[in-house]
């Protein structure tokens, strides 16, 4: 297949060979190329003002089959009986969808003793609680959890599934996708619901944030997507919950496992979590040394926050991993980001750029981190911390 | 000996690849192509597992006929040999219609022992086409992994992240796994395998030598369509302060307990 030009509508403009994101398009004089490597991402047909480039129609597929009976689904993520934060942000958000559908709520809760979080899930709004309890599904495994999913979204029949983005959700939940022959869209930051067509509109950034895509599944069920955590409010709580519990026998867990759970082998010593953190103070190269950690820890527990980094002050050995922030770490949207030292790299800035409010603290005033800041602090962040955290406990007496 | 397959893309330097907020057109200097930088670490890895245990590390790509240039390097790096799966009706793929055209060359090369994967690609950053290729597969699959242990049933013990830590899980073979780049440090290719990738012959399967039909694969095979494509939103203009470092401090509190959404 390949993307359909009407030469006769075009006017040469070059707008398109601007807006390709993979440089395939070019004008030979009035003749557009269209190279190989187009993947039909349809950039160039957005720009197109004279209507002359068109993403081809999918041919001779099935049409879409009849809703389902099911509504919206959310994976209540939890780890030993405690509900991971995106769970609740979920089921605001899929509160909202169900309404402009008309169709229920339902939780699915998979674990071993972890019943007494259903009510937890009904107050958060929730009509149905899908409960799985089994000691195979007591710790993570992508097979268990997968054919678990998969099993219950065949016998139930949702619309739509939505699990959070964190690294548990986006282990498995491809793998449910899979299974049940649907389409599934990563870390979406934005839903909405084509009411005439029933259609989940999925927004995600792609390209390390620098582009948004709004993406549907228009001829299967379940609509499923992966929902980036703290970017949906946490739904307000129902004043009076009403639902039911519904108790589920999985066959897929009595067949032998071909992987288990061994252990645990480290814990990641986080006070607060990044993803969970309304507050993250990061610090990058200009920390210059590990023991300058504890500038940046301080005024974190002040905030009560989390500590965050850049690649370059995990690669060094200052701050661990898992708190590294940006293209090859995590994804951060904090009410509050406090940029200590850092440059300002793409690769950084595509983990934190969508936070509510920036502030950035650098000796270099021609530094990129201060076109994402909001408030930019040209100075020494050695003596600007210190004054910060003087000037809280001072407020605070 | 293990068969081992890693599965590779090619991808645009993400940084390069901006959209104008005003204009909605694309700035750019030059797009240039390089192995997604996680599937580094998947070939190091299987190289790693061949130099341990024997065995041979085959790379497989789905993309333009360019994406060859991918599979040399991947050949300079030292795999054995490589496959290029290009067809213009591959064009247009979701991460399913991706993962099952990727199944089928698994398949045609007789399957594999070991698959590994990057823990995503930097342009789509979906992380989906491994774990997919996994279930269509049917072989056990293990995420984010940092390291690998081999046991001597056979079994592999795999130490990999997940939101709270580490666990470990053990895991049967076959099995599919996608790497985190902790797990190694890529080596330099050498002089030599680069010499041989030069000249190495990289065949190219398309629909028909994957057994695959038309609406199978692509756009026509994928269950997700991209319907919009736009900038994101842009940020508040900056303010930029100097002076003072307590100043600075008391300013910046007196603004945050103003503004923050924060519980400060």
């Amino acid at each position: 297949m390949s993307l359909i030009f009407y030469s006769d509508k075009c006017i040469a403009c070059g707008e398109c060979v601007e807006a390709c994101p993979f440089g395939v398009l070019r004008l030979e004089g009035e003749t557009l190329i269209i190279g190989d490597g187009c993947n039909l991402c349809g950039a160039c047909v957005e720009v197109c003002e004279v209507e002359a480039l068109a993403v081809p129609e999918t041919e001779g597929l099935a049409p879409r089959p009849e809703t389902p009976p099911d509504g919206v689904w959310v994976l209540a993520e939890q780890r030993h009986g405690e509900l991971a934060p995106v769970t609740t942000e979920l089921l605001g958000e899929a509160r909202r969808l169900a309404e402009v559908l008309g169709v229920k709520v339902a939780a699915v809760l998979l674990g071993d003793g972890v019943a007494h979080l259903s009510e937890a899930l009904l107050y958060a709004g929730a009509n149905q609680v899908y409960l799985a309890e089994h000691p195979r599904l007591a710790d993570f495994v992508e097979e268990t959890y997968a054919a678990a999913l998969t099993e219950l979204a065949r016998k139930f029949q949702p619309e739509i599934i939505l699990a959070g983005a964190t690294y548990l959700g986006r282990a498995f939940i491809p793998q449910v996708a899979a299974g049940l022959k649907t389409g599934l869209t990563a870390d979406c930051t934005a839903f909405a619901i084509d009411p005439e067509k029933r259609l989940l509109l999925q927004t995600r950034p792609a390209f390390g944030g620098n582009i948004m895509a709004t993406i549907i599944t228009p001829r299967t069920y379940p609509q499923m997507a992966t929902a980036r955590p703290g970017v949906f409010k946490p739904a307000t709580p129902v004043a009076a919950p009403y639902g039911e519990v519904i108790r589920v026998d999985l066959a897929a867990l009595g067949r032998p496992p071909r992987s288990r759970f061994v252990g645990t082998v480290a814990e990641i010593k986080e006070r607060i979590p990044l993803n969970a953190a309304e507050v993250i103070v990061a610090g990058g190269r200009g920390l210059k040394e590990a023991k300058h950690v504890k500038l940046l820890e301080e005024l974190a527990d002040l905030l009560g926050g989390a500590v965050g980094a850049t690649r370059a002050a995990v690669d060094a050995g200052w701050i661990p991993y898992a708190q590294q922030i940006g293209q090859t770490g995590k994804t951060v949207s904090p009410k509050l980001y406090i940029a200590c030292g850092i440059s300002g790299a793409t690769q950084h800035l595509v983990g934190m750029q969508s936070s509510d409010v920036i502030v950035a603290i650098n000796k270099d005033p021609q530094a990129p981190i201060f076109q994402v800041a909001d408030v930019g602090l040209v100075g020494d962040l050695f003596e600007i911390v210190p004054a910060l955290i003087q000037e809280i406990k001072k407020d605070r007496g | 000996m293990p068969h081992i397959i890693v599965c590779i893309k090619q991808v645009p330097e993400t940084q390069e690849v901006r959209l104008d907020p005003v204009t909605h057109t694309l700035k750019r200097e030059g797009i240039a192509a390089i192995i997604n930088p996680f599937d580094l670490y998947a070939l190091e890895e299987g190289l790693r597992v061949k130099d341990a245990r024997g065995g041979t590390v085959t790379v497989i790509t789905m993309g333009p006929p360019q994406a060859e240039v991918a599979l040399r390097e991947a050949l300079g790096f030292g795999a054995d040999a490589a496959v290029l799966l290009s067809d213009r009706a591959f064009a247009g793929a979701d991460t399913w219609a991706t993962a099952l055209t990727l199944a089928r060359a698994v398949d045609k090369l007789g399957g594999a022992d070991l698959i590994f994967c990057g823990k995503q690609a930097i342009d789509g950053d979906t992380a989906q086409v491994g774990p997919m290729l996994a279930t269509i597969l049917d072989i056990p699959y293990v995420a984010w992994a940092r390291k690998l242990a081999f046991n001597d049933g056979g079994a592999v013990t795999v130490e990999r992240l997940l939101d709270h830590g580490y666990d470990a899980v053990e895991t049967s073979l076959p099995a599919l796994i996608t790497v985190v780049k902790e797990i190694n440090e890529p080596r330099v290719p050498s002089f030599k395998a680069k010499l041989k990738a030069k000249k190495a012959a990289i065949p190219v399967w398309g629909l028909a030598d994957l057994n695959l039909a038309a609406h199978e694969v692509g756009l026509n095979g994928s269950f997700t369509q991209v319907v919009k494509v736009f900038p994101p939103p842009a940020r508040g203009t900056s303010e930029i302060w100097t002076g003072a470092p307590e100043e600075l401090a008391a300013r910046l509190w007196r603004r945050l307990k103003e503004q923050s959404k924060a519980q400060l």
